[in-house]
């Protein structure tokens, strides 16, 4: 798809490329720095195919998977500013265990069309992770073989890891405590 | 027998629905593909196939094990269906220990989430600690004192003595060898003693913290490790004795449970199940942190990937541990246990009496908190159990906007049905104990 | 007393004779609480933090079995008493309430750590804040988690409320008792910020 750009020979010398002002891209993917650590930013749509490049080039593991949801802090660092930012974030870490290195994909998933591709086909490790993100922030994966929550109980309600979702938390009792507990002994 | 409790409870509550194991007749092909424990490489036509050579449905039972279950190591629910004695398939149902960890850490300070994360993985809770201030830290751009890094090193790796020894405890008594169970207690007290020397509580420590640890090693502590690896030794050649050479237990491990390499990457998982199978992986030596370049020690690998494998790579690593720590003991040096920036550490205690900063600025530090600068960050170490990640979100405020941690157990868990496939329902406890999940960790 | 005058052997040796000390008398209540609190069996009911430190008191070196404590009941049907030992999440509410269900008369409930008794630090979606919400607990364990010092103070205070307590009470209903820490410090009190 998108990364018939990518440079073949990339794989081999990424982690010591050195920081440049332009934007930068990797595997077909627009690449930034956090603290020594490389992100890429692939589309919705780049996705799939970039994963499959990724495994090609010896990223055998996704190590994790999460959701982010960044309702009140909607500015966020770290993204180029070509890309569009939306309400979730889905996190990938990979890891190429021969080369030592790792990557990370920040995808973008827009609130009102929650839904990604899965990577179970190629990564059947990511199939808890996909259902826990889907648990906590209602993000769709599809093609994943089981998409039920997998955490919270079936009937439950909300998505409690999105921030317009109430904590639940519930003032403190100091005083009148339940009848079943005396004050004192 | 009844009760006239009047609690919200709805008892027909406790089925999970979809969540649970159907029967085979109305399992999606995809969901056939890893429930049959095929999920590697399998096509769906293959997967078709392999479903033919299995049995008719009226031959099998799915029958229920856990949540409270004496050996499933906390609230782990299985689901299994066997034909006689054989699983076939295998679900595990996970979330009975659902803290919402990640949503409370959201609401505590960066000096208050260790108390948070300490609590997920309780068997090994310095590693959780660990793994939150080192991406703290990262944020933050500051570098810990070399005391505080070779103190954590050092109780991280004590951290993993006492939880391989409650590892070969509960193996143990999951396996039915009871003396081994009470030998594994007898041996992580004495661990837990120093640990609560150092850190004033045997778990749940709150040790690490963002800028350090939280006190320096009291006196006498040389005294207490050398006493402990005086001990350790000759306990560890009584349980090669009593377990590694003994020919039941290996008749019981040995074969069973088989994972490959290949199939390990694939699932993410990671730790002792990803060195079992022979795949040389250790992140202390492969991407160090810490002080870890400076330390020798050696990576155990088993070559079957077996139970029995699993179980001989955490004894020989309580060794390699120990090396770790007498490495520690020597190299120890002096200075800060926590770094001295005004910003991340609150004011030493004799301070605040004579100086109305100091108390003003012990008050901030407690109450607010220290602001972290806007970005992200995933830092991993290698925990007892594998990879433990840790990714914050930091929106320049002093709570993580987001903070997650990726937990070895909740991943190695996906190897159960794959392990499990074929094998006799007497063994699924073994393989349940060599996986080594902790459901804290799992559930967070 | 003399050896001669005493008589020798059981009631059939020495005949009405011997009931002056082949016999104690007592309540039959007495004795029924007496038996009820020397064989208390536990449910495994490990959740989290607490079920590790529950397992260490079950260990050689703090030892439960002292108090007849150690038999741990793989089935709630053959147990008496439940400790709650961790946090108990919303998805595993209805379990327990099952599990406590499923309990056979007498039965009783140690809520063992802060979260099982009022949901501790957890204060979120995900947790019951306070398992007394679901079953009635006879006796709260502070700490996070309790030292199995602790736990034995709580499972000896028990025992105590069974050999003081009702004979028979009304179901559902737990004595509640509100126990102190012990044995949380360690050899050496440890001091935060001391440079």
């Amino acid at each position: 798809m998108a990364d018939d750009t990518a440079p073949t020979g990339a794989d081999d010398a990424e982690v010591e490329v050195t920081p440049e002002v332009a934007p930068e891209e990797l595997f077909g993917a627009l690449l930034t720095r956090s603290g020594g650590q490389l992100v890429l930013h692939p589309t919705r749509e780049q996705y799939p195919a970039l994963l499959r490049t990724l495994h090609e080039a010896g990223y055998h593991s996704v190590i994790d998977l999460c959701g982010v949801d960044y309702l009140t802090h909607p500015g966020r660092s770290g993204v180029p500013a070509s890309v569009a930012t939306e309400r979730f974030e889905v996190v990938v870490n990979l890891i190429n265990h021969k080369e030592r290195g790792r990557l990370r994909l920040r995808i973008q998933i827009p609130v009102d069309d929650a839904r990604l591709a899965s990577a179970f086909d190629l990564y059947p490790g990511t199939e808890a992770m996909e259902r826990e993100t889907f648990d906590m922030f209602g993000i769709s994966f599809d093609g994943h073989p089981d998409l039920t929550r997998i955490l919270m109980p079936e009937d439950w309600l909300g998505h409690p890891l999105r921030k317009d979702y109430d904590s639940g938390r519930i003032p403190v009792q100091f005083k009148g405590a339940p009848a079943n507990r005396p004050a004192s002994r | 027998m009844t009760t006239t409790h009047d609690a919200p409870i709805n008892l027909a509550q406790t089925a999970e629905g979809a969540q649970e194991l159907t029967s085979r007749d109305i399992v999606a092909a995809g969901e056939r593909l890893r429930e049959l424990g095929a999920v590697l490489r399998l096509s769906e036509s293959e997967a078709l196939d392999a479903e033919l050579d299995s049995v008719p449905d009226d031959e099998t039972m799915i029958i229920n094990m856990g949540p409270q279950h004496p050996s499933t190591h906390g609230v782990l629910r299985l689901m299994l269906e066997l034909q006689g004695e054989t699983v076939l398939r295998c679900k595990p149902i996970i979330g009975y220990l659902h803290t919402g960890m990640e949503r409370t850490g959201e609401d505590l300070t960066y000096l208050q989430g260790p108390t948070n994360v300490t609590r997920m993985d309780y068997a090994a809770p310095l590693f959780t600690e660990l793994a939150f201030s080192l991406t703290v830290e990262k944020l933050l751009d500051i570098e810990v004192p070399e005391r505080a890094v070779w103190i954590r090193m050092l109780m991280t790796e004590m951290n993993r003595i006492s939880s391989h020894l409650l590892f070969m405890a509960t193996n143990g008594m999951d396996l039915g060898a009871v003396s081994m169970m009470l030998y594994g207690w007898r041996e992580r007290e004495e661990a837990l003693r120093f640990l609560q020397e150092v850190t004033g509580l045997r778990m749940n420590h709150n040790y690490i913290r963002p800028g350090g640890v939280a006190a320096d090693l009291p006196d006498g502590w040389r005294d207490s490790i050398l006493r402990l690896l005086d001990m350790l030794p000759p306990r560890l050649a009584e349980y090669d004795v009593l377990m590694t050479n003994q020919p039941i237990w290996r008749e019981r491990l040995q074969g069973i449970g088989v994972i490959s390499a290949e199939e390990c990457l694939a699932l993410g998982v990671t730790g002792p199940i990803l060195r079992s199978t022979g795949y040389d992986w250790d992140l202390r030596r492969d991407m160090p942190y810490l002080a870890f370049d400076q330390i020798d020690f050696d990576v155990v690998v088993g070559s079957y990937g077996d139970c029995f494998d699993r179980f001989a790579i955490r004894l020989a690593e309580i060794r390699e541990s120990m090396k770790i720590v007498r490495q520690c003991l020597e190299n120890m040096p002096k200075g800060d246990y926590r770094i001295q920036d005004k910003k991340v550490t609150p004011p030493p205690r004799a301070r605040i009496d004579e100086s109305m900063e100091a108390l003003i600025h012990h008050f901030k530090i407690f109450t607010e908190g220290f602001k972290v600068p806007e970005g992200e960050a995933y830092v991993s170490i290698e925990s007892p159990r594998g990879e433990l990640g840790c990714y914050i979100v930091s929106d320049g405020s002093p709570t993580p906007y987001r903070m997650h941690v990726r937990a070895p157990s909740f991943v190695n868990l996906q190897t159960l049905p794959h392990l499990m496939h074929g094998n006799l329902v007497a063994d699924a406890v073994a393989i349940i104990s060599s996986v080594d999940p902790i459901l804290g960790e799992v559930d967070r | 007393m003399s050896s001669e005058s005493r008589p020798t052997g059981g009631l059939l040796d020495a005949g009405l004779e011997g009931l002056s000390h082949n016999f104690l008398t007592g309540t039959l209540e007495g004795l029924v609480k007496w038996a009820r609190s020397h064989s208390v069996m536990p449910a495994t009911f490990g959740l989290a933090c607490c079920a590790i430190e529950m397992m260490a008191a079950g260990g050689p070196h703090y030892d439960l079995s002292r108090y007849g404590m150690e038999t741990f009941r793989a089935s709630p049907r053959q147990a008496d008493l439940m400790i709650v030992a961790g946090r108990v999440s919303q998805k595993m509410a209805p379990v327990l309430r099952q599990i406590y269900d499923q309990m056979m008369e007498p039965k009783w409930v140690i809520s063992m750590g802060v979260c099982a008794s009022s949901g501790g630090m957890f204060n979120n979606y995900a947790i019951v804040q306070g398992v007394d919400q679901i079953v009635p607990v006879d006796v709260y364990a502070p700490g996070c988690p309790p030292s199995p010092e602790t736990l034995m103070h709580a499972i000896l205070t028990l025992h105590q409320q069974i050999r003081d307590g009702e004979l028979t009470r009304r179901p559902g209903q737990g004595a509640g008792i509100v126990i102190e820490q012990v044995g949380a410090a360690g050899p050496t009190p440890v001091v935060l910020g001391r440079s």
